[in-house]
């Protein structure tokens, strides 16, 4: 990387104003390509679709042929185009919006040129050389090989280092960076008090022994892992995916090496004899959103998981934008767009689908993890569920013998004699003319009906088709006001209406008596459906192939609850599902066995149907079945007839083992709710059996693969290959991806570490290290942190604390004018980091600062303050119900452990920055908004932990208000305050003690916010609202919520 | 507006005490920043309109219900869809697996009204007694399906979330006109229609990657109208205005030790969340408009969190100058039951909405506010589930849908685009969401192509990478 020497940002800027610098050689890596990126490759890059007069720029020799001549800049078309004025010569060309080439940078393009055009190709995708760290002028100030950098950078930038931070300054940033809590008072009094030179050493090594630890590190890990307890899209239905966030706190805090961390969040499962801790890794790859929406594509949400995976691996690991290549080669970097669907071929196997329509909770496939108490509880239900089983099967076995038995037991009843005289009686054999008042209906077939034998000896066989059924004319009619009953056997083969007298052409008017899909029966009384009918439908159900009685009776109320349902003379369990009739139910359509009037043909067979003008009884069923057995088994019936007439007797008797049955669902759903609500389960990866054909998508559409060209899953050509043994499946990828010959991984790694101490990157941009990226501001220093990682074994907590030992980080971050104008982000490190702290640690340090925070670590999200109906408003009750508050300490968990609901982000976070967790995002924004001064002012969050802070300014703070004052004020920002400082504190408490004393009330009521306000004993209201009052305002300090 | 001026003042006063016993020699600086600040950006090319209005129905209310008069359906009711109108196109998976796409007609009737002639239909007659006022497209079609990517699609010109919202773009591209509210704020109201509807999300406001001070801001119906508005109770405005000098005060003091500027921008920051603190109640408190403005509006009007209240609250918006006003009404998914739900619907937003086009003309304000009604997109000409003679419902339909615009660089009084017999296609005039999108930037003296934000080597725009133009005919 030598070609970095000079490499800082804005070079350009720099070097117009300083030319001192332009005497440097031109570097094509920082001076051109990137002029070349932004100006010329939209049109002249990678982009294979997009190019223009088949000229590439991003090639050297392309470039070459056609553009540039080495050493002359006159004769290169290149020089001539960008410097032409004929707008139709000139490039960038003006329709293009790009701004033309500054003087400037025109005089790079002569210079490089001028010097041979010397062709690198881009840094990132070469291999980090490790380089001897330099040697600086300054004695004395360097701690370690970071520094020697740094202050060798400075030196030729003619900067000196800021001196040393004050002790409380550097101990409240490496606790912030470190485990994410401020340091308490004690700690802070033993630090500044420690002399010994290794003082600081051994606070950096207590940090990173915290497991705090993992918690800190787990608030960035899960923005890029885009974790969150709910589905996103527009359901937005809840999941769990707890157990993969413990996994990762866990994993920090034990050091597990990255390579290792990597390789078993891509691809735990593939490891050999994965254990549970491995496949609760791959949940990193389940965190993508996943769609419920009813009526979604399953194949098109199914690619977009897909895609999601692609630009998450390749921004969280290797920095890259691939997802840029979805629909089109890219513009800038070199990844095509069939190498974007060969990476995207390592992921397409997975066994996870797109859509899970209306599916509520964690999806497949995923694991149970049941602790020990969840154990017992699960072997609890197996028992139950096993007893009422072996009862089952025992009552089963009694219940018929053989068709001898069972015949004894027809014969022996005394059947009761049946009082009501059906209506009409259509014993369903002989030629149907025989009916009274029936007429074929117009377009009926002529055709005879198909008889069959049946269980009493005749019987209507139904096909299905409209001809098979009969229409029985106006024989009966039915009327909601009054009784009916309808009787008859029946053997379905499917659904459909046994019997009906209904007009599909008008609403569904009348009568059907249904067989449903799963065999239920319904009986529906319709004027029109569904807004006007009654629906109501029995648990029990027939069986198909099996001959049963069925019973419907109506007592004429026009209510659901008026029906009745006996199926083989049991009383059915009736579910109502339509109960709003209140109009006629008379149509013109006739009677008809097998169907309504055009529709729902059942397909099975039925015998003798009698209708009733009254309510039949539960006797009447019996006495029905029993008088017409008896009669069809006087004589000796054929085998058939006995097995089904066996067979029937069994399906009645098995009626009565029901409640075994149900004793058995009920079981399984209570063991189903257990699992699903209490039993914490994980999404997971697991890799279909055989895998499924990669194709290139056209504009990136799921419905439009080219399925002429088949893709073997692969990595960019621009990076090393795979080795050639190694698997091509998401294995593979792992272990490419967590290799020292890869050599983004762990610069990638460094540079998002060293944003995290530094607030920027070496490389600014930490989610991408294409083409695109400004170029590291310190290229040597990122090439030895990344080398220094990986020859440590991949030891993120030794490059910790190497960073954090560095005299650089440990800088004051003081900034004077003129160093802030000669270096406003502070790229070149003359000053340590001072940034706003992220959402999260902004309430963690408000919480701490109270003595409210509670620093239990993993388990489940909670749900504490958040202001009143914000869900509704959204989401109304079409997903998930309000937001219900936590209580107790859970309310005042660590922010890492707030509730994630995509689509309503938790406020008191997303208002600093905390994105929504839809997508993978690497590097926040820092914005500075109104909204965040109101939140800090006014959120019950802070409101409560100021009055906390109060307690502890009065309790703890001795008597004397100059002291409380002092106290309170380094909880909040970890130093004393200065003189200046504590007369404006001591004043404002002054003045907030008269307001208070001259209004009690107000005092009264603004002791009154937060879930502890109610067991407080408050014995002196208006001292502590003032407190509250002067500790609201440290709380909304900009130190306070600023490392520094 | 006397108020807001009052409250104005008051904050400069002590904003400036403030200054002046922290900051000396800084306070001359830091007011020249805000006065810079105070520059807005300019619009590419001279504006007819300073804001937007946008109604939007969520869930997708049926053109054929509304805008898109199809007497040929009276002869085809209860026929099939013909496959040479459906052209294989993809359905969703609720009527894919439909044996049967039977047409059916509008239950309700269509007039031609005001001197244009356009067709409304029964559902709408407030609206239709504006017609002449409106600029009605029903040639708008969508690249989506599902209302997720769709409504992300109309808003932000992708259906992949993440990218900002065309409040932001517009906020970011004209820059606030009103220094005590955010340019760009967002009113939610449920409709009776079809009660548990299809939900909204925060993204559909979000800035992607643009600063996020460009992002929505959502008035509540709740008591506090903006998240964390009100002072908690027991702490008095009096009390709240000197913790605030208290916390600027210290802030200077941290300030002129460290340097970072970042603390002076946190000092505004805290000036203007004081200044939201008057100026947002005055806004929402109704009880200055007049018994006949109230009526005009109907009487939902006196309910907070209604459509009807939320059309007020945005012409008061209008008038303190807020650049985009996004209104977000839910309940217009009607798979089934259409001519129930959509008859309520209707009702809760027909009057208010003609009203607001009304109240704004009346004012003055029509001429440079563009008012828009919409959703994300059409409804199937054939029926999803059985048809009665009460009730029928219709599925999603991407391929062509309805929306009106209104005043400031529209074309009043005209009907824009054409459908075929089964309003399934467009057969003349289309308009894509994105050239829909272009016009009303276009209106604002935004090129669509120029208001764009570099982001990972991308030129991410409101109108997506394809191109797409403003549409000429819809212009005044």
């Amino acid at each position: 990387m030598s070609m970095w020497r000079r490499g800082i940002p804005g070079a350009l800027v720099l070097l117009a104003a300083l030319p001192a610098v332009a005497e440097e050689a031109v570097s094509f890596g920082r001076d051109i390509q990137p002029v070349l990126s932004d100006r010329c490759y939209s049109c002249h890059g990678p982009d294979a679709a997009a190019r223009k007069a088949d000229l590439r720029l991003d090639v050297e020799s392309d470039a070459k042929t056609a553009a540039i001549v080495s050493g002359n800049p006159d004769a290169s078309p290149l020089m001539q185009r960008i410097l032409a004025t004929d707008p139709g010569e000139v490039m960038p060309p003006p329709a293009s919006h790009k701004p033309p080439l500054s003087a400037a940078e025109v005089e790079l393009f002569r210079q490089w040129i001028a010097g041979g055009a010397v062709w690198e190709g881009h840094w990132a995708f070469a291999p980090p050389e490790r380089v001897e760290p330099p040697r600086p002028v300054m004695p004395g100030w360097t701690h370690n090989p970071i520094d020697q950098f740094v202050l060798t950078r400075l030196e030729s930038e003619g900067l000196a280092p800021s001196p040393a931070a004050p002790r409380e300054t550097l101990l409240r940033r490496v606790h912030f960076d470190i485990t994410g809590i401020p340091p308490t008072p004690a700690e802070i009094d033993a630090f500044v008090l420690d002399n010994a030179p290794e003082a600081y050493e051994r606070v950096v090594d207590r940090l990173l022994d915290s497991p705090h630890y993992g918690e800190r590190m787990a608030i960035d890990w899960l923005d890029g892992a885009r974790f969150a307890d709910t589905n996103g899209f527009q359901n937005d239905f809840a999941r769990d995916m707890h157990p993969w966030r413990d996994w990762v706190i866990r994993t920090f805090n034990a050091n597990m090496p990255y390579d290792q961390f990597i390789i078993e969040q891509l691809a735990g499962d593939l490891l050999p004899a994965a254990t549970d801790e491995q496949r609760i890794a791959t949940g990193f790859c389940r965190n993508n959103r996943s769609n419920t929406e009813g009526g979604s594509v399953e194949e098109e949400w199914y690619v977009e998981n897909r895609v999601d995976r692609v630009e998450t691996v390749s921004a969280v690991f290797l920095g890259l934008t691939m997802g840029c290549a979805r629909c089109h080669d890219h513009k800038y970097d070199p990844v095509s767009q069939e190498e974007f669907y060969q990476f995207y071929g390592f992921f397409n196997s997975t066994a996870d689908r797109g859509f899970y329509e209306e599916q509520r909770g964690n999806s497949g496939p995923m694991i149970s993890l049941p602790t020990f108490e969840h154990q017992l509880e699960l072997a609890r239900f197996d028992k139950e569920r096993q007893d009422a089983e072996t009862k089952l099967r025992e009552e089963e076995a009694n219940a018929v013998p053989d068709f001898a038995a069972w015949r004894e037991r027809v014969a022996a009843a005394t059947p009761a004699e049946l009082e009501a005289q059906p209506a009409l009686r259509v014993p369903l054999r002989g030629r149907l003319t025989a009916y009274a008042g029936r007429e074929r209906s117009e377009g009926e077939s002529a055709a005879e009906p198909v008889w069959g034998t049946g269980l009493l000896g005749s019987s209507l066989v139904l096909s299905g088709a409209q001809e098979a059924s009969v229409s029985l004319g106006d024989t009966f009619t039915f009327d909601a006001s009054k009784p009916f009953s309808i009787s008859a056997w029946v053997k379905p083969a499917g659904a459909g209406a046994l019997l009906g007298r209904m007009d599909d052409g008008n609403a569904a008017r009348g009568v059907d008596l249904f067989i449903g899909e799963t065999g239920d029966l319904a009986l529906h009384l319709v004027h029109a459906w569904p807004g006007n009918a009654i629906k109501a439908a029995t648990d029990k159900r027939l069986e198909n192939g099996v001959w049963s009685h069925v019973l419907a009776t109506y007592d004429g109320s026009g209510k659901a609850a008026g029906v009745k349902i006996y199926v083989g003379g049991r009383r059915a369990d009736m579910r109502v599902e339509t109960d709003t009739l209140t109009d006629t139910i008379a149509t013109e359509v006739p009677l008809r066995i097998g169907g309504r009037s055009a529709s729902n043909h059942l397909k099975g067979e039925v015998a003798e149907v009698l209708l009733f003008d009254t309510e039949l009884s539960r006797g009447d069923a019996t006495a029905l079945i029993d008088g017409a057995l008896a009669r069809a088994f006087s004589s000796e019936a054929d085998e058939t007839r006995q097995a089904e007439a066996l067979a029937f007797a069994k399906l009645a008797a098995s009626y009565e083992l029901n409640r075994y049955r149900r004793k058995i669902e009920q079981v399984d759903r209570e063991k189903a709710d257990y699992v699903a609500n209490v039993v914490p389960s994980v999404m997971v990866m697991e890799e279909l059996p055989e895998p499924k054909p990669t194709y290139l998508l056209n504009r990136g559409a799921y419905d439009q693969p080219d399925t002429t060209k088949p893709l073997e899953p692969g990595v960019p050509k621009a990076l090393p290959p795979m080795p050639a043994d190694a698997p091509r499946n998401r294995m593979g990828l792992a272990r490419w991806i967590a290799s020292g010959e890869n050599p983004l991984t762990a610069r990638v790694a460094m540079n998002r570490l060293w944003a995290k101490f530094f607030g920027n990157g070496i490389v600014k941009s930490v989610e991408n290290f294409g083409v695109q990226a400004e170029p590291p501001s310190h290229p040597e220093l990122l090439d030895w942190l990344a080398t220094e990682f990986v020859a440590s074994g991949w030891d993120l907590k030794a490059m910790h604390k190497l960073i954090a030992m560095s005299a650089a980080y440990r800088q004051d971050s003081r900034v004077t004018p003129g160093l802030l104008e000669r270096d406003p982000h502070n790229r070149l490190l003359a000053r340590g980091p001072r940034f706003r702290l992220p959402a999260e640690l902004i309430r963690d340090n408000a919480l701490a600062a109270s003595g409210l925070l509670s620093t239990t670590i993993g388990g489940p999200s909670v749900r504490p303050y958040q202001p009143e109906g914000l869900w509704d408003e959204l989401a109304g009750g079409a997903n998930q119900g309000p937001y219900i508050m936590n209580t107790g300490s859970d309310v005042h968990r660590r922010s890492l452990y707030t509730y994630r609901k995509r689509t309503v982000p938790h406020p008191t976070l997303a208002i600093f920055n905390a994105p929504s967790f839809e997508m993978c995002e690497v590097k926040r924004m820092q914005t500075n908004t109104p909204l965040q001064s109101l939140a800090l002012l006014n959120d019950t969050t802070y409101v409560e932990a100021a009055r906390h802070l109060a307690r502890r300014m009065m309790v703890e703070g001795g008597s004397e208000p100059a002291a409380r004052v002092e106290h309170g004020f380094r909880l909040a920002t970890g130093r004393k305050p200065g003189p200046r400082e504590m007369e404006l504190l001591t004043s404002g408490l002054e003045r907030y003690l008269q307001a208070y004393e001259a209004a009690p009330e107000e005092a009264a009521a603004f002791l009154k916010h937060g879930v502890t306000a109610e067991q407080e004993v408050i014995d002196q209201p208006v001292p502590l609202a003032a407190y509250t009052a002067l500790a609201s305002t440290l709380l909304n300090l900009d130190e306070t919520i600023t490392k520094e | 507006m006397d108020t807001l001026r009052i409250a104005q003042d008051m904050n400069r006063r002590h904003f400036l005490q403030t200054l002046g016993v922290g900051l000396g020699g800084a306070a001359v600086g830091l007011l020249g920043r805000q006065a810079a600040a105070a520059t807005v950006p300019r619009p590419h090319f001279e504006p007819r309109a300073k804001r937007v209005i946008y109604l939007f129905q969520s869930g997708a209310p049926s053109q054929l219900e509304s805008f898109d008069y199809k007497p040929e359906l009276t002869k085809l009711h209860m026929t099939e869809l013909p496959d040479s109108v459906r052209m294989g196109q993809r359905l969703t998976g609720m009527t894919a697996n439909q044996s049967t796409f039977p047409l059916v007609q509008s239950k309700f009737k269509f007039a031609q009204h005001g001197q244009s002639g356009a067709w409304v239909s029964e559902l709408l007659p407030h609206t239709a007694s504006v017609a002449d006022d409106l600029c009605i497209v029903r040639s708008v079609h969508t690249d989506a399906i599902n209302h997720d990517p769709a409504i992300t699609f109309i808003q932000t010109g992708s259906q992949l979330t993440g990218r900002p919202s065309m409040g932001a773009w517009v906020a970011y591209g004209l820059g606030s006109a009103n220094e005590d509210l955010p340019s760009f704020m967002v009113l939610v109201s449920r409709g009776t229609g079809r009660t548990a509807d299809q939900p909204l999300y925060d993204r559909l406001w979000g800035s992607g990657m643009l600063p996020s001070r460009y992002q929505g801001v959502k008035l509540r119906s709740a008591e506090d109208p903006v998240l964390y508005l009100g002072n908690p109770a027991g702490c008095t405005t009096n009390l709240r205005r000197d913790m605030l000098d208290q916390i600027n005060a210290l802030n200077s003091e941290r300030h002129a030790v460290v340097g970072d500027p970042e603390i002076l921008t946190r000092i505004e920051q805290y000036e203007m969340a004081f200044r939201m603190q008057a100026s947002v109640p005055g806004l929402t408190d109704i009880s200055d408009e007049p018994e006949h403005i109230l009526d005009l509006y109907g009487p939902d009007v006196r309910k907070p969190g209604t459509f009807a209240r939320n059309c007020l609250l945005a012409r008061r918006m209008a008038e303190r100058d807020v650049r985009f006003v996004q209104l977000y009404h839910m309940g217009w998914d009607h798979h089934d039951n259409l001519p129930d739900h959509m008859s309520k619907q209707c009702r809760d937003t027909d009057q208010a909405s003609a009203a607001l086009v009304t109240d704004l003309k009346q004012r003055g304000l029509l001429d440079d506010t563009i008012v828009v009604w919409g959703g994300e997109f059409g409804r199937t000409v054939y029926s999803q589930g059985q048809v009665t003679e009460v009730t029928y419902g219709r599925d999603h339909h991407p391929r062509c849908f309805s929306v009106w615009l209104a005043g400031g660089g529209v074309k009043p009084g005209i009907t824009y685009g054409t459908t075929d017999d089964f309003s399934y296609n467009i057969v003349e005039n289309p308009v894509h969401v994105n050239d829909l999108n272009a016009t009303i930037l276009h209106c604002l003296g935004l090129d669509h192509e120029r208001l764009s934000m570099p982001y990972q080597g991308l030129d991410v725009r409101l109108t997506g990478v394809d191109p797409h133009h403003p549409v000429t005919g819809l212009l005044a």
